[in-house]
């Protein structure tokens, strides 16, 4: 836990070297975070959405009190997210559409990234 | 159940693959068992420690703390993997002769033994920490019914786990004990290019290398890497559907250092007649 706080103290530093190394394309510079939570092994928004043709992240927080692997097969994401914990996926530029994602662990939970 | 035993299964599958293929270049060696024991024991802990400290692990280093983790141990089984495979190739002949002589190679085994010990830890870490907190999970829903038909399903997702190391290695075992030693060599240096391969996809996902991040080529069309067999052959050989130009390269160069190395220091355990006694074996059987 004391190395989580450290990592995030240092946060503002490493956002600014990003910024600095994203080689002055402002659209990078700006990039979008899509904001997924999962409670009661539910996403919310069921259906984000995320802008096209750039490169974006996905922060999920996941409120339950039991572990879940997001996983989309178009995405090319499979990333396990601890119990009272979130996540920092890395996305590549997509060209618009619909994209499926769901809780690996429990099936039934699913969403849908729309990308537009 | 069903649910619970394929994604257990999964899992143990990847690490199976890698214990068979352990067991069988080890195969003859005296210490062994308790060395590859230890390996699993070592991993199974070490999940079970990640599992505990995930939350935290997942907020280092900016959300990318798994990935950096993954890519870290993954370099060191290549390095492992290598390692014993340049070892081996030097001393393996004065091993089966010592095996054959006295039984006193137990002390020269143990030197490589110590680096497979290492990969089958990682290997068994890496899968089982997923295991562990999928079913943390299932006892912490506090649904007693369904939870130990889960953990039923978990259990023989294990099990089936088990049937694929023993079956990767009795079917290694089949091959004759002459041909045993390069076809391991070789199969163990495709599992370094791979997880080398697969270190780097990690590293890629934490930000941490974006250079040649173009994708190569994607054949998920004709075998998924998601599948039963692109995982099988994701754990052997690295396949990947849609690797990126570095992930290649990376590949590419693992096998060329490790060939090359063996070339260096193994000249007469490569494939191919053996030089040094196999002199005056030549002369004779040619005919007069």
């Amino acid at each position: 836990m004391i190395f989580g706080e450290i990592m995030r103290m240092r946060a503002p530093a490493l956002m600014v070297a990003a910024i600095l190394t994203a080689g002055g394309d402002v659209a990078r510079a700006q990039e979008a975070v899509v904001e997924i939570t999962v409670k009661d092994h539910r996403f919310e928004p069921s259906e984000p959405r995320a802008p096209a043709n750039r490169a974006f992240t996905i922060r999920i927080r996941n409120l339950d009190k039991t572990a879940m692997e997001f996983e989309s097969v178009k995405l090319r994401v499979e990333k396990v997210v601890a119990p009272n914990s979130e996540a920092v996926i890395k996305v590549r530029a997509l060209s618009p559409g619909r994209y499926d994602f769901f809780d690996d662990f429990r099936k039934q939970t699913r969403g849908t990234l729309v990308v537009e | 159940m069903l649910a619970a035993l394929l994604i257990v299964f999964r899992e143990v599958f990847e690490a199976g693959l890698i214990v068979g293929i352990v067991m069988a270049v080890t195969a003859g060696i005296h210490s062994r068992g308790w060395w590859i024991g230890g390996g699993v024991a070592a991993g199974v802990l070490g999940a079970c420690v990640v599992a505990l400290f995930a939350a935290s692990l997942s907020a280092a280093f900016e959300g990318f703390g798994q990935e950096l983790f993954n890519a870290a141990i993954l370099l060191v089984a290549v390095a492992m993997l290598t390692w014993h495979n340049v070892w081996m190739a030097r001393h393996g002949r004065e091993l089966a002769a010592e095996m054959r002589a006295a039984g006193q190679a137990v002390q020269a085994g143990a030197k490589s033994l110590a680096g497979l010990a290492v990969v089958v830890a990682v290997a068994v870490l890496r899968e089982g920490f997923e295991v562990v907190l999928f079913l943390y999970g299932v006892a912490a829903a506090s649904d007693p019914g369904s939870g130990l038909a889960i953990f039923a399903g978990g259990a023989i997702g294990l099990a089936l786990g088990v049937v694929t190391c023993l079956l990767t290695y009795l079917g290694l075992l089949t091959i004759p004990q002459r041909h045993l030693f390069a076809v391991t060599t070789v199969m163990l240096a495709f599992l370094a290019a791979g997880m080398a391969a697969q270190a780097v996809a990690f590293l890629e996902a934490a930000n941490a290398l974006t250079a040649l991040g173009s994708i190569l080529w994607d054949s998920s069309w004709l075998l998924s890497d998601r599948s039963m067999l692109g995982r099988a052959l994701h754990t052997l050989v690295g396949y990947s559907d849609q690797p990126t130009a570095l992930q290649f390269l990376v590949y590419l160069a693992t096998l060329a250092v490790t060939f090359a190395l063996l070339k260096l220091f193994g000249p007469s355990r490569l494939p191919g007649p053996p030089q040094s006694d196999g002199v005056t074996q030549g002369r004779s059987a040619r005919p007069a």
